[in-house]
């Protein structure tokens, strides 16, 4: 078979990115649409770090700060929906339209 | 260390990843969803190792599997979703939200395919044994003012997110 190279690792993290796009714009339950996002930043990490391995280092430190982001967005994203499913008791994405006029 | 068996372990991780990957957008129950998604998390570390990322998969593992995860698992366990599980699962504009993703695939898949030159270059050899080193060295010499706003940026996060749940502030 043929060796794996940077294109390879490219192709599956389009695929899981695409995948979590599908994820965000379809699902309706925030904590799956949460989920997704994960999903799309780790697709973003896998590019980051094959790149790395033929650019040099800089991809993995950048992996890590990604990984910062993604631990500060899952707290206050979640923090968010027990804020809000304590007022409305409701987790589906539609029904979420306070600031609708 | 050399490498084993290489072609036959990208192929497992990376098929065993976008199958966990389709299962996490399709699951009824937020809970399958979260392990699901795990499971993709843990091939995501593999083929970190792969790439001679050591450091990357053991912080994918400790913060994603262990940290990340937990919270959702927590933050399913105290919402009551029950009732949610009846429901509808897919919103109503979900046929354009699948063509656009797919549009956006059709894009990556060119641009692969056009782009094919840039992405051929000799691939950098890193000893695995010093790869913490030389991470830890360039988070703290050319990334250091990224690192202190990452610092900031997740006392932002704690700070929000305990002014969120709270009952009255």
């Amino acid at each position: 078979m043929a060796p794996i190279t940077t294109i390879h690792y490219l192709v599956v993290a389009a695929a899981l990115f695409v995948l979590g796009v599908i994820g965000v714009l379809t699902r309706r339950n925030v904590v799956i649409v949460l989920m997704s996002v994960e999903l799309i930043l780790n697709a973003v990490n896998l590019n980051l770090v094959a790149f790395s391995r033929i650019w040099g280092l800089h991809g993995q430190v950048f992996a890590i700060f990604v990984i910062t982001d993604a631990a500060a967005e899952a707290a206050v994203g979640l923090g968010i929906l027990i804020a809000f499913f304590r007022n409305k008791e409701t987790v589906n994405v539609d029904e979420i339209d306070l600031l609708k006029w | 260390m050399e490498p084993v068996a290489t072609t036959f372990f990208f192929y497992l991780l990376s098929g065993l990843a976008i199958l966990s990957g389709v299962l996490v957008i399709t699951r009824k129950n937020p809970v399958h969803s979260a392990l699901a998604l795990i499971l993709t998390l843990l091939c995501l570390a593999g083929l970190y190792l792969m790439l001679y990322a050591p450091f990357v998969a053991g912080v994918q593992i400790i913060l994603y599997v262990g940290g990340i995860m937990v919270l959702f698992l927590f933050v399913i366990m105290l919402v009551n979703l029950e009732r949610s599980q009846k429901e509808k699962q897919f919103n109503q504009q979900w046929v354009p939200g699948i063509l656009a993703a797919v549009a956006l695939g059709a894009l990556f898949v060119t641009i692969y395919i056009k782009g094919d030159a840039l992405f051929v270059r000799p691939e950098m050899r890193f000893p695995e044994a010093e790869n913490t080193q030389q991470v830890g060295q360039m988070l703290y010499s050319n990334y250091m003012f990224p690192f202190e706003i990452a610092s900031l940026l997740l006392l932002v996060a704690i700070i929000g997110a305990v002014v969120m749940a709270k009952k009255r502030i």
